[in-house]
């Protein structure tokens, strides 16, 4: 019928079309309002696709000279650096522990770990936002230092718990042997080998900082404290009027360079959920 | 003196008792082989001695000191496993110093020993190579380096040339031994592969179930069989068995003859034998058939070397003769030898 | 690090917590599991213990015990619409996802020049901050100034501004109002979770679809199956496992999320139509205080997070059995 006359082929590349404008034509839009003129942007009857004043970087310059987006931009980093340190600490060894010392506790534990990933933070923001409010560390990153590794330490001990299974043990039994303590095996062998996961993890600790919505609205309401997910959201508006833009050229500084770096990782990444989630 | 000696040694894992109450002495200098089929026990058992397992139950001595409460890199043994286990993360010639560089010796020290090592396997060309450049023979020999450099008490090789092609492994066991001889090292190796045990193995112990076998030279096993077993395990085709009232006979193929070659038997035992099947295999011939006239009918494997030049055809039963002292006796229950048992027998008639 | 072997004049060993594969497993585990257990436990155990009482951020004290804040909350409109919008948008979104997904892996299957392009282009809503990607589309929706809204005006769908007698086809109006109408406002906010999903789906499906073994598809060539059929009794059983994984994953993500409906329409339009059990939780607790009805709000989200958790073991379970 309709494949007979037009091929598979060509079936195929329609179908990819109509996905990729579904998915990036938000995203293009971005990118052209970032250097639309407010006259040109403001007009329902002009064509929103194409500029029809002349494009201006004037919305640029207001985002990083009239806003509080560089602060967002360099909190968002802070945070992002910090957490990922804190979560390399603490995951690395407890994912070893749990994929070669642990036996069959290790099993169990390394699921429960997952389950603990699946305890969402809109179920926790509220009593957590009281325990920062305590700890006295409302309105500074430092709230979302402290706690947004309660997600990604889980996640990321899980995913390189499955990875570390994936390298066969008999390289570090062989450094036992060859003259090695355990902690000496670890170090020397299991580490190198597992530095593509753990490269892993860290690409994927910090697009989960970035992303994180909630804890970030709820324990920091400073200006100036904010990240990008939540400034930009939030912040980027003079009374009703938001500076759309800018706005769109927030957006978009972020949106690329992340959606690059998950498309380099995305096979590392099947890799490892697949090892982690369907084979247990 | 025994360099490794075990006593006792049990392993449970779960409820599943892998090595159950393994002796063993290994003296110096000895090619020891574990021979036994996949899940007996052989590989569970080295590595205790290695101490990548802690035993259940048992000791284990190592140049006469208790090894069991000792990690291995206290033991001064060098392993190789079935995957050659090389870092894949490292140049051959780290690969082959790593060891070295646990025991902290100094830079010229430790060039010194890699490249006597690598030397002596052919590999010195190959030093700054990583191991996924390197072909399966290649790989073995890093290996071997890699355990001769630090000049153990034991060796442990743990089926390393099931890795091989087919082609390589016969010249790799004619090395592998040479290397051992020249180098007196004692070695322990493990493998399921018989023809590698009978040609390489000083003493070899079957294992099945956990346990020894039976323990003893090549021609020890090949020709007194301990049980049903070790008599079926080695050997190939492996020994035929016949069931005879309550014991059972056993004889190789290469034993049973048509009568007229086997004249110069001591104690022939004519049986007939109907041949179902002849395959020509060059060196020799095997003849697949039933006997029935001793015991429920059987069938067995006759073994005809190609000096023999009768003609044997399928279909026919021929006269055919075993020497009596050829004869392995075992007990029906418990598949124990015993010693020969005389028993009535009528030659069978040869119908044509 | 002592990684010292014991040379070969026979010191003896002294035993060293190095070699210990006991207390290094509990030592390299403690830190995570202990920070885990304080920062996840504790406050779980406080989100009860809040929905139980009647803590606001002006009286902190957990003195009372009541469940007079369930009823209160129970009884709220709000919240039973947020309840049950917390379902549709769920498994309306999620059922669109999961079908979209599949034919998107399919058509991905084969390798084609600029495949690397087409992805980075599919991964876009995925891998970009949930809030920012969602804010993207707040001027897509807008009332007046949508470029969906100009797109259709152009096709005929609505009235063009300014032209006097045209009558729209799809509306008779100059905008659809995607934020403003109640019943386009839920639309909008299942359209762009499914947006936002999508993508995720389709590459834990994409992975299933690869480690389909390749002879498989051969038999199935052997013995000339349409792919129709191919699709029904082959891809799809051998898929089960990997398409329940991305369901249960897709199905948390959407359930507990508040950051779309927030940033899209802050729950409206009034009086809190598309409000989500998350959203209306922060609302609720964050912005009005009453940490005691927030927490109660959300812990109504337990039981579905429970069951998703549940059937995930099950299947880990048999896989590893398999």
């Amino acid at each position: 019928m309709l494949l007979r006359r037009f091929g598979k082929g060509t079936l195929n590349y329609a179908i990819i079309s109509l996905f990729v404008v579904f998915s990036a034509f938000p995203f293009y839009w971005m990118l052209i309002a970032t250097f639309k003129n407010s006259t040109d942007l403001y007009k329902p009857a002009n064509n929103p696709f194409i500029y029809n004043l002349p494009p201006t970087t004037e919305n640029l310059r207001l985002l990083f000279n009239q806003t509080n987006y560089p602060a967002f931009l360099v909190n968002t980093i802070i945070v992002g650096v910090v957490v990922v340190i804190i979560t390399i600490i603490l995951a690395v060894p407890a994912a070893y522990s749990l994929a070669r010392l642990a036996g069959s506790w290790g099993e169990r534990l390394g699921v429960g770990m997952f389950m603990v990933y699946l305890i969402p933070p809109t179920l926790l923001f509220i009593p957590m936002s009281r325990v920062v409010t305590l700890l006295g560390l409302r309105d500074s990153i430092l709230s979302q230092i402290v706690i947004y590794p309660t997600f990604t330490v889980p996640f990321c001990t899980w995913l390189l718990m499955g990875f570390m299974k994936s390298i066969p043990s008999d390289v570090e039994e062989q450094a036992l042997v060859d003259g090695y303590s355990r902690l000496g095996a670890i170090w020397r062998v299991m580490f190198p080998l597992a530095l593509p996961g753990i490269l892993t993890i860290i690409v994927f600790t910090f697009t989960l900082t970035m992303h994180e919505f909630i804890y970030a609205l709820a324990f920091v309401t400073a200006s100036d404290q904010k990240v990008i997910s939540t400034g930009v959201t939030t912040e980027l508006i003079r009374g009703d009027v938001f500076f759309w833009q800018s706005i769109m050229a927030a957006g978009i500084i972020v949106a690329v360079p992340v959606a690059i770096i998950y498309n380099l990782f995305l096979d590392r990444f099947i890799a490892g959920f697949t090892l982690g989630a369907v084979k247990g | 003196m025994a360099v490794v000696e075990t006593r006792g040694l049990e392993k449970q894992f779960g409820d599943v008792k892998a090595v159950n109450g393994i002796n063993l002495t290994i003296g110096e200098g000895e090619f020891l082989v574990l021979l036994g089929p996949s899940g007996c026990g052989k590989t569970t058992t080295m590595r205790m001695i290695a101490g990548l397992e802690k035993p259940t139950r048992g000791e284990i001595y190592i140049a006469g000191r208790k090894v069991n409460d000792l990690p291995p890199r206290a033991r001064k043994v060098a392993m190789v496993f079935q995957s050659y286990a090389l870092y894949p993360h490292m140049t051959v010639y780290n690969n082959i110093a790593f060891p070295l560089k646990a025991e902290k010796r100094s830079k010229d020290d430790i060039r010194r020993k890699v490249e006597w090592a690598a030397g002596m396997f052919n590999i010195g060309h190959l030093l700054e190579r990583k191991p996924r450049q390197l072909s399966g023979g290649e790989r073995q020999r890093v290996a071997l380096a890699r355990a001769v450099v630090r000049e153990p008490d034991v060796f442990l090789l743990d089926e390393p040339l099931s890795n091989l092609d087919a082609k390589l492994r016969a010249l790799a066991r004619d090395e592998l031994k040479q290397y051992q001889r020249q180098l007196g090292v004692t070695t322990l190796y493990v493998t399921h592969d018989q023809v590698e045990a009978m040609g390489m193995g000083d003493r070899v112990a079957v294992i099945s179930g956990g346990q020894v076998r039976q323990l003893g030279t090549p021609q020890e096993l090949y020709r007194t069989p301990a049980d049903t077993f070790v008599a079926t395990f080695l050997g190939s085709p492996p020994m035929n068995l016949v069931e005879k009232d309550t014991c059972i006979l056993g004889f190789h193929p290469e034993h049973i003859l048509p009568a007229e070659v086997h004249s110069h038997a001591h104690d022939p035992l004519h049986l007939a034998f109907r041949v179902t099947r002849v395959e020509y295999l060059g060196s020799e011939r095997f003849l697949y058939g039933v006997v029935d006239s001793v015991g429920d009918p059987t069938r067995i494997v006759s073994a005809i070397p190609s000096l023999v030049t009768l003609n044997i055809e399928a279909g026919n039963t021929y006269d055919f003769v075993v020497d009596r002292q050829d004869l392995s006796f075992f007990d029906k229950t418990t598949k124990q030898r015993i010693a020969p048992v005389a028993f009535d027998h009528d030659p069978a008639r040869i119908g044509e | 690090m002592d990684t010292t072997l014991i040379s070969h004049t026979e010191e003896a060993y002294r035993p060293s917590w190095r070699d210990n594969s006991r207390i290094l497993a509990v030592l390299m585990l403690i830190p995570a599991a202990v920070y885990v257990i304080l920062l996840v436990g504790v406050p779980f155990v406080m989100a009860i213990l809040f929905a139980f009482s009647d803590v606001t951020v002006g009286d902190p004290a957990l003195d009372r015990f009541t469940t007079d804040t369930f009823q209160r909350v129970l009884n709220d409109p709000n919240f039973q619409r947020a309840l049950s919008n917390n379902f549709l948008f769920t498994i309306v979104s999620q059922a669109a996802v999961l079908v979209l997904a599949n034919i998107l892996a399919a058509a991905l299957t084969r390798n084609f020049r600029g495949k690397w392009l087409v992805r980075f282009f599919i991964l876009l809503p995925w891998a970009t901050p949930i809030a920012i990607g969602t804010i993207g589309w707040l001027w897509m929706l807008d009332s007046v100034y949508s470029p969906i809204d100009w797109t259709f005006r152009n096709l005929g769908l609505l009235k063009q501004v300014g032209v006097m007698g045209q009558v729209g086809i799809l509306k008779n109006s100059t905008n659809m109002y995607w934020l403003g109408e109640p019943g386009l406002a839920m639309f909008s906010v299942i359209l762009v979770q499914i947006w936002r999903m999508l993508p995720m789906s389709t590459v834990i499906v994409m992975a299933g679809l690869t480690s389909i073994s390749p002879d498989i598809r051969d038999a199935v060539q052997v013995d000339g199956v349409g792919w129709w059929r191919e699709w029904r009794e082959v891809t799809l059983p051998l898929l089960r496992p990997i398409l329940m994984v991305a369901l249960l994953f897709g199905i948390i993500f959407t359930f507990t999320d508040m950051t779309v409906v927030y940033v899209l329409t802050r729950g409206g339009p009034p009086p809190n139509t598309t409000q989500v059990l998350a959203s209306w939780a922060y609302i609720k607790g964050i912005q009005s205080g009453n940490l005691s009805e927030g927490a109660a709000t959300v812990l109504f989200m337990l039981p579905v997070l429970l069951g998703v958790a549940l059937v995930m073991l099950r299947i880990a379970r048999r896989s590893e059995v398999s």
